[in-house]
């Protein structure tokens, strides 16, 4: 189109000229803006008017109407009528810049129909892709229920009713494909503009180090540390007490050394206490019927044989280091009911060598706990009631010791010696007693030397005061210069009364047994014939004030009554009884034990004449037993020969009988019953005599 | 300290005892009566079940503590005696 051209083609000269200024200028801007404040130079064209300055200032008026200049001013049309030429006074002004023939149909004409037509039908045939793709819009845009409503009706409804919703789907979707871009309003114009390059910096550190922490918070944990925390608020107000007393601060600080020490040295010391265990686990599983035996086993039999008992052999107790060597005395210990200590030593004269204190527990056989060894056999030993770790012994050279169980030594803590005023002869048996009135510790001793000797410990030295000599009754005589000569009687047991304090009882060598009294040192308060050779054993009744029982190498076991001189039940056994001791449990059990390895246990209440047991113990028939002792809790008791073994027995049900539950009464337990089970035996027995 | 040495030969030399071992804290076996790799077996898993154990009776009650642990299975009986820094461990054969 011509007239277009030309204007396209200057719009675009004048852009381009008007550019290259903008970029002329556009480096001048750049440098300053004092361009701009200048004024534009004119260019004269050479073929312009030349004219007079009069004629320059000439004005000329111009007057804006909207005539068409171009449209003639006096157009004559020829009249037929009228034969001339006549003047239109109306002149069309219209001018057309512009025409252009047009593509618009309207509607209703033929062709608009026509081509309406056409389309529905090319619509149509659409119509069937284009609800594919609206249901599968459909369903993932659940934002206009309406479109859904129409997806799922699509499914079901008629030709018609489907074309109209499809057109419905599509009529708003019709703008959005077909977006017209007004060509005179849109012009669209592009400019890229340089993008800067990005570029990564980064700057790395070496990391921190790192470890894994872990722990667990449970009850114990928080427990523990409010322990601790206790502990040292504790030491703190320790710390603020313990000012005044220097020495003991000195104490405190010797102590701490000592821990540190301690901690610092071999790291196997501390498994001690689990290596004990561990043995004692160890020993337990080996020997674990006997231990299951001792703690359950009842011997069912005793219900059939009828007023017999027996004792089931238990546990060994042996050591080699004692194995030549005698049990010379047992005990068990007060506090700790499976401890007891064993005594080693000879009896035989001619053969006298070293001792051994061992103490051993039960719950474990195969090891003692605590070894002692001295240079002279030991021939009796007891344990204090209060203080279960003293233990005193004494010896065959006539020597008492203390041995303190809690302090690591082998050797005792106290010792007499002959400066001390040891006994001349062996010490057959030593008895603690209670602590005197200086809170010191006090025990007795007996010897073949005939002296009695109360041991006192005063500021960790043993004094020793004599308490009695055992005078042999007549047998003071007269010698030169008036000198009153007697004999000593040979001291071999002794036992205290257990309520009267000052009451004891000492057995002899030559047989008898004389009550005497700790505060009367030459005359005894009574004197019993008792046995035909040396008095081995005496022991009060645990229950029964009044009777005490001996025995001794011609065979016999005497019970008596302390206020009559002649025995109440006399056993004979047929062999040289080592030992008797009294039940526990009851008034009228007592076990016996003799040379041929029998153990005899008697109980008065079932049986005054007969043991109710009589039982060899020990292996080989030459060993003789030479102790019994009793368990204070359990039932059982411990035997002890004459090469170094000791045998745990258990007390089968006969041979501890209570007394039998009335209906309806209360079953009376308690030391009174005991003393009057025993009493009424004991009437029984003073009747015959009386009678007799 | 030769106490312990003594008491320690003494469970080895019991009768039916087929080993025993000392472990450290950390699960370390110190000394030992068996070869390295069973004891190294033994140790750490003994070691994590009496921790297991000693956890769950303190838990129960904060001022009780683990006495000793016994497995006894077919074979035989593994004991374990947990001290406050070490683990004693014995393992016997008990006569049956």
């Amino acid at each position: 189109m011509p007239p277009k051209q030309p204007l396209r083609r200057q719009s675009v000269s004048v852009g381009r000229g008007t550019r290259k200024r903008d970029e002329d200028s556009g480096t001048e801007v750049a440098e300053g803006a004092d361009e701009w404040a200048q004024s534009k130079a004119t260019v004269r064209p050479p073929d312009q008017l030349e004219l007079t300055d009069a004629e320059l200032k000439e004005e000329f008026t111009r007057i804006l109407t909207a005539n068409n200049p171009h449209a003639p001013q006096n157009i004559v049309r020829y009249s037929f009528k009228e034969g001339t030429y006549k003047l239109i006074g109306f002149v069309d002004q219209l001018a057309v810049h512009f025409s252009q023939v047009g593509n618009l149909i309207p509607k209703d004409s033929d062709e608009g129909r026509r081509q309406r037509y056409r389309n529905n039908l090319v619509t149509g045939s659409e119509e069937s892709a284009k609800l594919v793709i609206s249901e599968a819009e459909v369903v993932e845009e659940e934002d206009e229920p309406k479109e859904a409503e129409a997806g799922s009706q699509t499914d079901v409804p008629a030709a018609e009713a489907a074309e109209k919703v499809a057109e419905e789907l599509m009529t708003p979707k019709q703008p959005k494909e077909r977006k017209l871009t007004n060509k005179f309003n849109f012009s669209e114009r592009a400019s890229q503009t340089f993008n800067n390059p990005l570029r990564d910096r980064e700057c790395q550190m070496e990391p921190p180090p790192r470890t894994n922490f872990s722990a667990t918070a449970n009850q114990w944990e928080i427990y523990d540390a409010y322990v601790e925390e206790l502990e040292k608020q504790e030491k703190t107000k320790e710390k603020e007490k313990a000012k005044t007393p220097v020495a003991k601060k000195m104490g405190k600080m010797a102590m701490r050394k000592m821990t540190s020490m301690e901690s610092q040295s071999d790291d196997i010391t501390k498994v001690t206490q689990a290596a004990k265990i561990v043995e004692r686990m160890v020993n337990q599983n080996t020997y674990d019927d006997v231990a299951q035996d001792f703690k359950y086993y009842e011997d069912a039999a005793d219900e059939y044989r009828d007023q017999e008992g027996t004792l089931l052999p238990l546990w060994k107790f042996q050591n080699d280091k004692a194995k030549r060597l005698a049990v010379t005395a047992l005990c068990w210990n007060p506090k700790y009911n499976d401890l007891f200590a064993v005594g080693h030593g000879s009896y035989d004269f001619m053969k006298q060598s070293r001792g051994m204190l061992l103490l051993y527990s039960m719950k474990n056989p195969s090891f003692p706990e605590y070894i002692f060894s001295s240079e002279s056999g030991i021939m009796c030993l007891d344990m204090h009631m209060d203080h279960p770790y003293l233990v005193v012994v004494g010896h065959y050279d006539g020597n008492v010791a203390i041995y303190n169980l809690k302090k690591p030594h082998s050797q005792p803590s106290f010792r007499s010696s002959a400066k001390s005023g040891k006994h001349t002869d062996p010490v057959w048996q030593v008895k603690w007693q209670k602590d005197d009135m200086d809170n010191n510790l006090n025990f007795f001793s007996v010897s073949s030397d005939g002296r009695i000797v109360s041991w006192t410990l005063v500021k960790s030295e043993l004094v020793h005061t004599d308490v009695i000599k055992l005078k042999v009754e007549g047998s003071t005589t007269e010698s030169l210069e008036g000198l009153q000569l007697y004999t000593v009687g040979c001291g071999t047991a002794f036992d205290f009364h257990k309520e009267i304090d000052y009451m004891f009882l000492v057995g002899t060598e030559e047989g008898k047994i004389y009550k005497c009294s700790k505060s009367y040192s030459s005359q005894f308060l009574d004197t019993y014939d008792a046995h035909n050779m040396a008095v081995d054993a005496v022991s009060w009744n645990p229950y029964h004030t009044k009777v005490f029982m001996s025995c001794s190498s011609d065979w016999t076991v005497k019970i008596w009554d302390h206020t009559i001189k002649t025995p109440m039940f006399i056993y004979d056994l047929n062999s040289a009884v080592g030992d008797v001791a009294w039940a526990p449990y009851s008034s009228t059990v007592f076990a016996a034990v003799t040379t041929n390895g029998k153990t005899h246990v008697f109980d008065l209440s079932i049986n005054k004449y007969e043991a109710i047991c009589n039982q060899p113990v020990v292996a080989k028939k030459k060993n003789k037993i030479t102790h019994v002792q009793f368990n204070p809790i359990h039932p059982i008791i411990i035997v002890g020969d004459d090469r170094g073994h000791v045998t745990c027995l258990k007390l089968s049900p006969n041979l501890r009988k209570m007394p039998k539950e009335k209906k309806g009464q209360e079953v009376q337990k308690g030391p009174a019953v005991e003393i009057a089970k025993l009493d009424k035996l004991l009437n029984l027995v003073r009747e015959v005599k009386t009678k007799i | 300290m030769a106490e312990v040495e003594e008491t320690l030969k003494r469970i080895q030399t019991h009768k039916g005892v087929i080993g025993t071992m000392v472990v450290n804290a950390e699960g370390i076996p110190i000394r030992t009566t068996l070869d390295n790799s069973t004891t190294v077996q033994y140790a750490g898993l003994l070691h994590q079940l009496t921790m297991k154990a000693r956890s769950t009776v303190r838990d129960i009650d904060p001022q009780n503590d683990l006495t000793f642990l016994r497995i006894r299975s077919k074979k035989h009986e593994i004991m374990v005696a947990p001290d406050k820094e070490y683990l004693l461990i014995v393992i016997q054969n008990p006569c049956e």
